[in-house]
């Protein structure tokens, strides 16, 4: 091999971008948005099960299956601003890869996302431009076997499994698995501080990827 | 299958090149199953005994620790009737391979260790002395800093003539940790691309295509970017890693692409990954009392986005994840994902990385979900009479030649997938 140029190459000429205001393009022009998404824009929000009775722990039971219900429902009805905000502010959305993890920052994941990131998840499936949206597209979920492992004053562990089918242009894909709620009591309601979702198939091949929180 | 002249030309290249099975049988006979292929890491196989499974070509293989520490790369068959010998991805498979079917032993170098009954095969030429009777090895093994390759050819170039100046990629990986060395992180995502693995070879280098492609993302990154700016906080590096996607045509055409023979090549680097924070001094400082301050910058310093090893690797040393292809059929490919730690850092610092593989590489990418959508589509066009050429036209004899190396001086020049298809073209003579 002749004497390399290549080492003073990769040292010259470094290029680092920007994060400018506004970056005036044809990539940023907004294509028409034609996806299937448009309609949904504006829909209210889906009925949440009304739960009178007091907190027996019966009543503590149906309050979070119903609560588990209706996150479902705003999933499947693409009511991004609304299932982020059943997060609290410090609220977490975690697919780990396998279920012996126990960090959410320290080890690799399929999702790892705080608020922040979720705003940005939702803000990339509502842009005009986000291609991936344009075909049909839709979840529907089912949520069983709900357990409250753990209840204290401020916090409830809950652990349930969930059935998830996906279409995506012609195409039905399955994921299951189980759902770890932390949630935290907020007067009669609940906000998620962390949700750990374990796939099944998280480590079998993905036939395309998850577009969304599952 | 038309001849090669007829399907590359210096600016273009005739679709079936994408669609043909009997194109993709003769890339899986003359490439593949010739050329040196990623096999995995050393740390991947801690102990003898330690295997995993993989497919070089259509060839399914073993690489495997040997009782004697060395690392060998043998076809997953069992020389009796063919039956696979490891059914599993990985595992540890203590001192012998053994059949499931008829309990044929093998040593982990592939050497037959017992058969049951062995007097039935008296008389008969089948006997322990014949080398039939044993596992076959793949031709070559050999590894560049850790990392392994197989080729199931005897003849050919060596590895390092095989990697050639590319090899900077796992260089410029292992050379970023004070210990010159990186640990596998053992998780692997794996997802299926409905397209010619082409597709995602191009695409790697291509620097037109994000603005467009990832504008979504990009967009929606740099709006929260901003809104945590607006409130005196710093956002993190990581979101830089999403929202530099959406950037403009012209930073994009600064960047510039570096072309090797073989088909390998270089996108030098753009997102800056050297924040003024306390964990990135603190890395800094023990990169230099491990190097001297003159090389260690040499090896900060290196602008480099990601590293191809043509036809099949993509290796972002900067941040230390590779992403590897498994051609299926012409129009289904399997990328596999991994990411390595760097040995002798921070937790803080392997964050920053494990960012990048959560956000851009793992299953639920922010990033790839709008690639694989392009690919798809793409496949599904080349498939059709609508057209029979794809165009490589951008920039065309505008790139500067030094030697065998091709700079694109443009970012966005098609340069790269030029030289791509000339060093197909050879493979596949």
């Amino acid at each position: 091999m002749s004497s390399s140029k290549l080492p003073d190459r990769l040292l010259e000429d470094v290029v680092i971008f920007d994060n400018r205001e506004t970056q005036k393009t044809g990539a940023q022009a907004l294509a028409p948005d034609h996806a299937p998404r448009q309609t949904l824009r504006g829909a209210p929000l889906p009925a949440r099960g009304a739960i009178t009775a007091p907190d027996t722990a019966a009543s503590l039971q149906q309050r979070i299956e119903q609560f588990l219900y209706y996150q479902s429902e705003l999933l499947d009805q693409k009511q991004w601003a609304a299932y982020i905000d059943l997060f609290s502010p410090d609220g977490i959305y975690w697919m780990p890869v396998t279920a012996e993890q126990t960090e959410w920052l320290d080890s690799p994941s399929i999702f790892a996302e705080d608020r922040r990131m979720m705003e940005i998840r939702m803000g990339r499936v509502q842009h005009p431009n986000a291609w991936s949206q344009a075909p049909q597209w839709g979840t529907s979920h089912i949520v069983g076997n709900i357990v409250i492992e753990s209840a204290d004053p401020s916090s409830i562990v809950v652990r349930s499994r969930f059935q998830m089918i996906e279409l995506r242009r012609d195409n039905l894909r399955h994921f299951a698995g189980t759902y770890r709620h932390t949630l935290r009591r907020t007067g009669d309601d609940f906000k998620i501080a962390l949700q750990r979702v374990d796939l099944l198939n998280g480590q079998a091949p993905f036939d395309y990827v998850l577009q969304v929180w599952v | 299958m038309q001849p090669l002249e007829r399907l590359v030309e210096a600016d273009r290249v005739h679709k079936s090149v994408y669609t043909d099975q009997e194109i993709f049988d003769r890339e899986m006979e003359n490439i593949w199953e010739k050329t040196w292929v990623y096999c995995g890491h050393e740390t991947q196989l801690k102990k003898s005994g330690d295997y995993v499974t993989l497919q070089i070509g259509r060839q399914p293989m073993i690489m495997v620790r040997g009782m004697d520490g060395r690392v060998r790369v043998l076809y997953n068959r069992c020389p009796h009737r063919g039956v696979q010998l490891c059914g599993n991805r990985q595992g540890n498979t203590g001192s012998t391979f053994v059949c499931s079917y008829h309990a044929w032993t093998f040593h982990l170098d592939g050497k037959v260790k017992g058969i049951p009954l062995p007097h039935g095969y008296d008389g008969t030429r089948m006997n322990p002395e014949n080398p039939d009777c044993s596992m076959k090895a793949a031709a070559r093994v050999d590894s560049y800093r850790g990392f392994v390759f197989a080729s199931l050819a005897v003849e050919g170039p060596t590895l390092l003539e095989f990697l050639g100046e590319a090899r900077i990629a796992f260089d410029d990986m292992c050379d970023r940790s004070p210990e010159g060395a990186v640990d596998i992180v053992p998780v692997c995502h794996r997802v299926i691309q409905h397209s010619n693995w082409k597709f995602f070879m191009e695409n790697q280098l291509d620097a037109l295509h994000p603005s467009v492609t990832h504008q979504s993302t990009g967009v929606a990154a740099s709006r929260v970017e901003r809104a945590i700016k607006a409130t005196g906080e710093s956002p993190p590096l990581y979101y830089h890693y999403l929202s530099a996607f959406a950037s403009s045509f012209d930073q994009w055409d600064s960047v510039q692409t570096i072309n090797f023979p073989r088909g390998h090549g270089i996108l030098k680097g753009y997102m800056g990954l050297r924040p003024d924070d306390p964990d990135t001094k603190e890395y800094v400082a023990a990169m230099y009392t491990a190097y001297g301050e003159k090389q260690a910058e040499v090896f900060l310093g290196r602008s480099i986005h990601h590293v191809l090893i043509y036809p099949y690797l993509s290796v972002q040393s900067p941040l230390q994840q590779l992403r590897v292809l498994r051609p299926i059929a012409p129009n289904k490919t399997l990328s596999e994902i991994w990411h390595f730690r760097l040995r002798g850092v921070s937790a803080a610092i392997y964050r920053r990385a494990l960012w990048y593989f959560n956000l851009v590489n793992s299953p639920a990418t922010m990033i790839n979900a709008d690639d694989l959508e392009n690919w798809t589509k793409g496949q599904w066009g080349l498939e059709s009479n609508g057209g029979d050429w794809v165009s490589f036209h951008r920039n065309y004899g505008g790139d500067t030649r030094e030697g065998d190396i091709v700079y694109s001086n443009k970012g966005t020049s098609e340069a790269v997938m030029r030289s791509q298809f000339a060093a197909w073209t050879e493979y596949m003579r």
